[in-house]
Formats: C-alpha cells, sequence, structure tokens
C-alpha cells in the first residue's frame, strides 16, 4: 500500500506515487513547512538539511540545501505557482550540482483516499534527454527509480 | 570511483535518447544487423549505424563481423552499473518517504 510507484509519461514527465496513512492535510503541510521538511526530505542515510527556506504562496521562493556527513553538500532551489490549500501544489526547481539544471515542473497533488492520502507528484521537464539525466543524477531528494532500465529493455 | 562516474555519465548520455533505448529493447530479444534495426524506425542506415557507434562507445553493445553483416547484440551486465545506480537513488527516497511516515505517526507538536 505504501509503495512507491514511478513512471514515466510521454518523452518528458515523470509521475510518483505514493500512500500515506495520515491525512491529506498533515502530508501537504509535510512538504512546506521547513520543520517538517527538514526531518523528513534527506535522502539517502548519512545527509542532513541544514538549511531550508519554504516561502508556498505564488512567486514565493523555495531552497533546500542537503549536506552529507562527509562534507559534500549541493542544493536546490525553485519557485511555488499556485497553491491550494492542502489539495495541490505547483512548482518549479532546478537543483544546482553546482551548476543549474533545466527547470522540473512539479504539480503535486493530495487526495483523501481510504482514512490516507494518495500522494501524486507530476514532472515535467523540457526534453527527453533533460529527464534522463535528472534520473541519473539524483533530482531532488534523491528520488528516481530502476525502470529506467526497465524502459530502455522492455 | 572517478571512472565509475565517467563511465555512467557515457552510460547515461547513450541512455538520454528513445532511439537508441528502442534499440536496445529490440537488442534484448536477441543480435540484430543494421538492416534489423532500421526496420522498424523509418530511419536510414546510417541514422541507425550513428546510434549503434554511440551504443558501442559506451559499451552497451558488441558488434561482430560475418561477412559483410555486423550483427550487434547487448553487452550482459552492461547495464548493472545504472542499476546500481538507480537503485540507490529509488532507496534514498524510499528513506525519505518512510521518515515522512513516521513523521506523520508521530503526535503532533501543536
Amino acid at each position: 500500500m505504501a509503495k512507491l510507484d514511478i513512471t514515466t509519461e510521454g518523452d518528458t514527465h515523470v509521475v510518483v506515487t505514493r500512500h500515506f496513512a495520515a491525512a491529506p492535510e498533515a502530508v501537504y503541510r509535510a512538504h512546506l513547512e521547513p520543520a517538517l521538511i527538514q526531518q523528513w526530505m534527506l535522502g539517502p542515510d548519512g545527509w542532513s538539511m541544514p538549511v531550508c527556506i519554504s516561502d508556498p504562496r505564488p512567486g514565493g521562493r523555495l531552497r533546500y540545501e542537503w549536506a552529507s556527513e562527509d562534507g559534500k553538500g549541493f542544493f536546490l532551489t525553485g519557485e511555488f505557482v499556485e497553491l491550494t490549500p492542502f489539495e495541490r501544489i505547483v512548482h518549479v526547481e532546478r537543483m544546482h550540482l553546482p551548476d543549474p539544471t533545466p527547470d522540473n515542473h512539479i504539480v503535486t497533488t493530495f487526495a483523501a483516499h481510504g482514512t490516507g492520502t494518495l500522494m501524486t507528484m507530476r514532472m515535467t521537464l523540457p526534453d527527453a534527454e533533460t529527464r534522463t539525466m535528472m534520473l541519473a543524477t539524483g533530482m531532488e531528494h534523491g528520488m528516481e527509480a530502476g525502470y529506467v532500465r526497465l524502459e530502455a529493455l522492455i | 570511483m572517478r571512472s565509475f562516474d565517467i563511465r555512467l555519465d557515457t552510460t547515461f548520455g547513450a541512455l538520454a535518447d528513445p532511439t537508441r533505448r528502442a534499440i536496445l529493447a529490440q537488442l534484448a530479444l536477441g543480435e540484430a544487423t543494421v538492416m534489423d534495426i532500421a526496420r522498424p524506425f523509418a530511419m536510414s542506415q546510417p541514422a541507425v549505424s550513428r546510434h549503434l557507434k554511440v551504443l558501442e562507445g559506451a559499451g552497451l553493445i558488441v558488434r561482430r563481423i560475418e561477412g559483410t553483416k555486423r550483427p550487434c547484440r547487448l553487452v550482459p551486465g552492461a547495464l548493472d552499473a545504472v542499476d546500481d545506480w538507480l537503485r540507490q537513488l529509488r532507496a534514498g527516497l524510499e528513506a525519505n518517504y518512510d521518515r515522512l511516515d513516521a513523521l506523520l505517526a508521530a503526535p503532533r507538536p501543536n
């Protein structure tokens, strides 16, 4: 039930779905409030997020900075586009590795599902190559999937 | 580690093209000649050959000589580095959401 599902759509989309046992309001807030984000959006073990700026209103900025125990780091910047409380977040983001990656346009929805929430994150990249490179470099918070191989071989 | 990264860059660069992924998918079914490969793509043989060169350079396929033909096949295990990398990345995301589960299950501070 809680299984992470990652698929591609067309040449430029990536869709991530995940079920949570909590209500949409709680999951929505955990994606916007720095004190909450800093507790979970950390990627692999050994990483922390010392800086988290999130100003959730249209045009508001976001900036996440990650640091590893062995002194490595990178950051992400973005802007919020549109917010529907507890239902939907639209934002644009890019990684800095340190050169900025092309913009990733993301619509995240939080739908009541049983007593929990079904979260769907739909990403749109400028082109197929960017999508592959994004998946390859780990994009936002160390995500991505083994489906690239699936796509390559099936 | 550095050479592993460079190798991954080359591999992902080769995979970053839908035609090349489709060629790999076809080769997953078995060895094929340039002509076999070009057929479903409405593409000239030189165009296909260019893609094959990229795949060969990335170590994803090998070609042998058989008379005038040069059949291609997948290199076994060539995508293992990609698999390992993607597994690691997926694990990072799963770790995120597992932490979020725990956070959501904890009593709310306010």
